[in-house]
């Protein structure tokens, strides 16, 4: 790890956004992770999409559980909000915090041990149930902190780092995703931040659960010949089904596509998902053919990557439940507890 | 763009932006690392082999090492290169065992140079060619040697110690030093049949200023650099209360500060051009300035006025900057009514000019329309085959520094010459390059950039300083101030060295980097990379370091404008592709090691 801190000092030129922050300002502290490490060009892709949406960072929470990259929100958006969870207990914590405070950004930070062993079930809850939020697995297949045994995600076949072949079955979480209801499902390459920087930006503008696998080559035990994890085996065997670019109502289109290449997806809030397409057939608006072209290339190799499903019409967890459009936690004592004479009406309603 | 080849001297060099406008050449970082870590001696050193005056420089240098600064685009203010040159000076041990010893008359070559004027240049080709084994003679009009760093600068800014003891550590080489001398015919010396004689007279004539009363009035107007050397010399100790100091370079600054010494009261500076067009450096006008003078700015000298031969002032005119299509500055009437100032004395420090009566024009030394020799800018060589120039004498009037500069080249090419080779042949650089990774994520040198800001020297408070003309106004750092200078110095000799076969493109680099220095993308030209880089690089005249070779075809680029030289980048390299590595370039003087062998064998 570094021991200096990074300097304060940045390049005069940097472009500033909407806020006048440059792209520093959404840093966090230097990062312990092993030089190297995929994880910390994720962070590099938060900070620059953060930066490009111009979003004011105290409006962010940040989640995460135990792991290597669980760890990382220390080292990005150093002025949000964070709570680092119990292992694998992420999910249940950010469903939480959204539920009493529905205006901030929901941003979940794990790992393929955090998510796909300890934390499967809570994963797939949360998924399950709409919440909105950015949910990121940061997805190297193996435990880096405990010296690199096979995670949940190690495909079957592929070598650890002395020689030993992975005899389990592996678990696609962006398959579970899909298949668990998720309205926003993608897979990135920690190594791509082309295609991993609008993805994140396109999620985080997206009202749902919306889930991103992000590949993440683990450098210290994951990254040798034999791996699918690695840097070499992922750019060999990349299938990016899209390229996305996300045009926000501010910023006016300034791409010029050619017709019938591209497919506009709006959003919720107003947000263009333009999607250039790179696999003429794929349609990211249905499911089953997305978990069906998913599981074909797997059993070939492949790495499908790229915005898989949206459903620019999801709702969430709130518009479920009906809750009111203020956050609970702004309510006051009245609202929350509205007397006895409410509770009595409650009752006889029941009765 | 074609991949960058780091392997030609002076790409690094470049980097090295205090370095490479030195016109000496002088390692700064190599020296500044030195200073923070207490060997001071070791830093004078690396200081004197490259230009020869660290303790007079340090005080007065022009300093086009400091423009240069990274630093000053990273931040506001340049690193203090100079006073902390200063700082190796002012802290040394008695280095003058480490100096070269006279060489007896038996070991020496037999060859015999002569130097004309005492001031830097000569010396620098002495202080390069006596070990060699040259009998060097140097002749001088004044009594002590130094040449205009004694007669010019006042006391006050170098007290004449520092310019006995640098000089003196030359003379002591065994030079012969023939003082109050001065050549009147460069064919009579050559008739002494010397094998090489160098010219290193300055530029000694103040130009005159020739409006209505000059001569009416002579008494009390004087030429500047007649007056301050008259000062230096003791001759001249006290002026009238009101003084002007006509003309906006450093030497008008030094005739200001030498009047407010001598009994000026009311002393002013009036320059023709605007304030910001003036000669003088920033930091000379700022001392200027600090010592109640005042700059008065677009006025012209029309007249003298005068009464009974005694000087009552001057009557300027006010004028205004035009400029034309072609970006020309014009200085025209600004239409407002003449201006007199009354005045006592009149200093004028209008410019310098060359002077060469006592060289023969049919000796075979080639004069050009303005009456200069002609000189290559290359070897100092004139046209005639043993006679070189240097300093002031061969282009006109510019620093200390530079004289420094033309005296390596000038010793080099008498060297050349007197062992038979071609002059013209220069030798390269020797250039070293060596990691300076000590363990994982340690370094052999401090890369945690200090934040801090420049720091000021400490000055002699003024009351006291204006009473004294000999007491040194700057009092230099002390060490802990000349430790957190230090400091800031950025290590750009340390340099950012990428092996594409290395890199497994996980972009680490790129997301540590503070500065956005490093872009991995599809390979260009250059003005269309220029554009496409993680942060514009928009400073042309700082090189992009492009590196081919990259497993999926992109190529590696690095504007190396800002670069900290933090080393992050390789610290968060996995691979080791990154590595910091310090150059270090040896310029080719006379006693350069690779000369050395080849005169030997």
């Amino acid at each position: 790890m570094t021991y200096i801190a990074k300097p304060k000092f940045h390049h005069p030129g940097l472009p500033k956004n909407e806020l006048g922050f440059t792209h520093r300002d959404y840093e966090g502290k230097v990062s312990t992770l092993c030089a190297g490490c995929g994880h910390d060009s994720i962070t590099g892709a938060i900070i620059e999409a953060c930066f490009q949406l111009s979003i004011e960072p105290h409006r962010v929470a940040k989640i995460s559980g135990i792991g290597c990259s669980s760890k990382t929100p220390d080292y990005f958006l150093g002025n949000s909000h964070g709570f680092n969870t119990v292992h694998g207990r992420m999910p249940s914590v950010l469903t939480g915090a959204n539920l009493a405070n529905r205006d901030l950004i929901y941003l979940g930070v794990s790992g393929d041990g955090d998510s796909a062993s300890i934390g499967f079930g809570q994963f797939a809850h949360s998924i399950r149930r709409g919440v909105n939020m950015t949910y990121i697995v940061e997805n190297n297949g193996v435990y880096g902190l405990t010296k690199g045994q096979f995670s949940a995600t190690a495909d079957r076949g592929s070598k650890s780092k002395r020689g030993v072949v992975n005899s389990d079955s592996s678990i696609d979480l962006a398959a579970i995703a899909l298949q668990l209801g998720a309205s926003f499902v993608a897979r990135s390459f920690s190594g791509d931040k082309t295609q991993l920087v609008p993805l994140i930006e396109a999620a985080i503008r997206h009202r749902g659960a919306a889930f991103i696998d992000v590949i993440s080559p683990c450098v210290a035990f994951n990254n040798h010949t034999g791996s699918t994890k690695s840097f070499d085996y992922v750019r060999e065997h990349n299938e990016a089904v899209n390229r996305l670019d996300v045009i926000t109502s501010r910023a006016p289109i300034q791409i010029e596509y050619k017709p019938g290449s591209v497919q506009m997806v709006e959003q919720h809030d107003g947000t263009t998902l333009a999607l250039r397409k790179l696999d003429a057939d794929y349609d990211v608006h249905d499911r089953l053919a997305a978990q069906g072209f998913l599981a074909k290339h797997t059993a070939k190799g492949q790495v499908v990557t790229g915005l898989l499903y949206v459903d620019p019409e999801a709702e969430d967890l709130h518009a479920h439940l009906n809750t009111v459009n203020t956050p609970l936690n702004s309510l006051g004592t009245e609202q929350l507890c509205p007397g006895s004479a409410a509770l009595d009406k409650i009752n006889a309603s029941l009765r | 763009m074609k991949p960058t080849d780091i392997a030609a001297p002076d790409y690094f060099h470049k980097v090295v932006d205090c370095q490479w406008a030195c016109p000496a050449h002088t390692p700064v970082p190599e020296y500044i690392r030195l200073i923070a870590e207490g060997r001071y001696s070791d830093a004078y050193m690396v200081n004197w082999k490259s230009n020869v005056f660290p303790g007079i420089l340090g005080r007065t240098c022009d300093r086009p090492c400091e423009p240069a600064c990274r630093r000053g685009r990273v931040e506001k203010d340049p690193v203090a290169i100079c006073r902390l040159k200063r700082v190796t000076a002012d802290y040394k041990d008695d280095v003058s065992g480490r100096m070269p010893k006279p060489m007896t008359k038996n070991a020496q070559n037999g060859k015999r140079v002569a130097l004309v004027g005492g001031g830097p240049a000569s010396l620098t080709v002495a202080r390069d060619l006596a070990p060699l084994g040259y009998a060097c003679t140097v002749f001088d009009q004044d009594p002590r040697s130094g040449g205009m760093m004694r007669s010019q600068i006042p006391k006050f800014r170098l007290p004449d110690a520092v310019i006995d003891e640098e000089t003196g550590y030359i003379l002591d080489m065994g030079i012969e030093f023939i003082g109050g001398k001065r050549i009147d015919s460069l064919k009579a010396l050559l008739a002494e049949g010397y094998d090489a004689v160098f010219v290193g007279s300055g530029a000694p004539r103040g130009r005159e200023l020739d409006i209505p009363g000059r001569k009416e009035a002579a008494k009390n107007i004087h030429i500047g650099i007649d007056w301050l050397s008259s000062v230096s010399f003791g001759h001249t100790t006290k002026i009238g209360k009101r003084v002007i100091v006509l003309g906006g370079g450093n030497t008008a600054m030094d005739c200001c500060r030498s009047s407010r010494r001598l009994g000026g009261e009311d002393v002013k500076v009036v320059v023709r051009s605007g304030f910001e067009e003036m000669k003088a450096s920033p930091w000379e006008k700022e001392d200027a300035m600090h010592e109640d003078i005042p700059i008065l700015n677009f006025l012209v000298p029309k007249e003298f006025t005068h009464d009974n031969g005694k000087l009552t002032g001057v009557v300027f005119e006010k004028v205004k900057a035009e400029y034309d299509a072609k970006g020309r500055r014009n200085l025209v009437n600004a239409g407002e009514p003449d201006q007199h100032i009354p005045c006592d004395d009149v200093l004028v420090a209008v410019g310098q000019e060359n002077a060469f009566p006592w060289i023969e024009r049919d000796i075979g030394i080639e004069f050009d329309k303005w009456d200069m020799p002609q000189v290559d800018a290359k070897t100092m060589a004139s046209t005639h085959p043993g006679v070189f120039f240097g300093g002031d004498s061969a282009f006109g009037p510019k620093n200390i520094i530079w004289a420094v500069a033309h005296g390596h080249d000038a010793a080099l090419s008498i060297h050349k010459l007197l062992s038979g080779e071609d002059i013209t042949e220069r030798p390269l650089p020797d250039v070293q390059v060596s990691s300076q990774k000590m363990g994982i994520h340690e370094w052999s040198y401090d890369n945690d950039i200090s934040g801090d800001k420049r720091f000021r020297v400490p000055m002699r408070d003024k009351v006291i300083a204006l009473k004294d003309i000999r007491a040194e106004v700057e009092l230099g750092f002390d060490p802990q101030l000349a430790f957190a200078e230090a400091q800031r110095c950025l290590n750009c000799d340390v340099q950012t060295v990428f092996t594409s076969s290395l890199c497994i493109e996980c972009d680490a680099c790129v997301d540590i980097c503070p500065m956005d220095c490093i872009t991995f993308t599809a390979n260009g030209e250059e003005t269309d990379l220029r554009t496409r880089l993680k942060a514009p690089a928009v400073n042309l005249t700082q090189d992009l370091y492009v590196a081919d070779g990259l497993k999926t075809g992109a190529v590696m680029v690095k504007d190396e404008d800002v670069c900290l030289h933090c080393g992050l980048c390789a610290e968060r390299c996995p691979t080791g592709a990154w590595d910091m590595q310090k150059y270090l370039i040896d310029m080719t003087h006379a006693n350069s090691s690779c000369q050395q062998t080849r005169s030997a064998a």
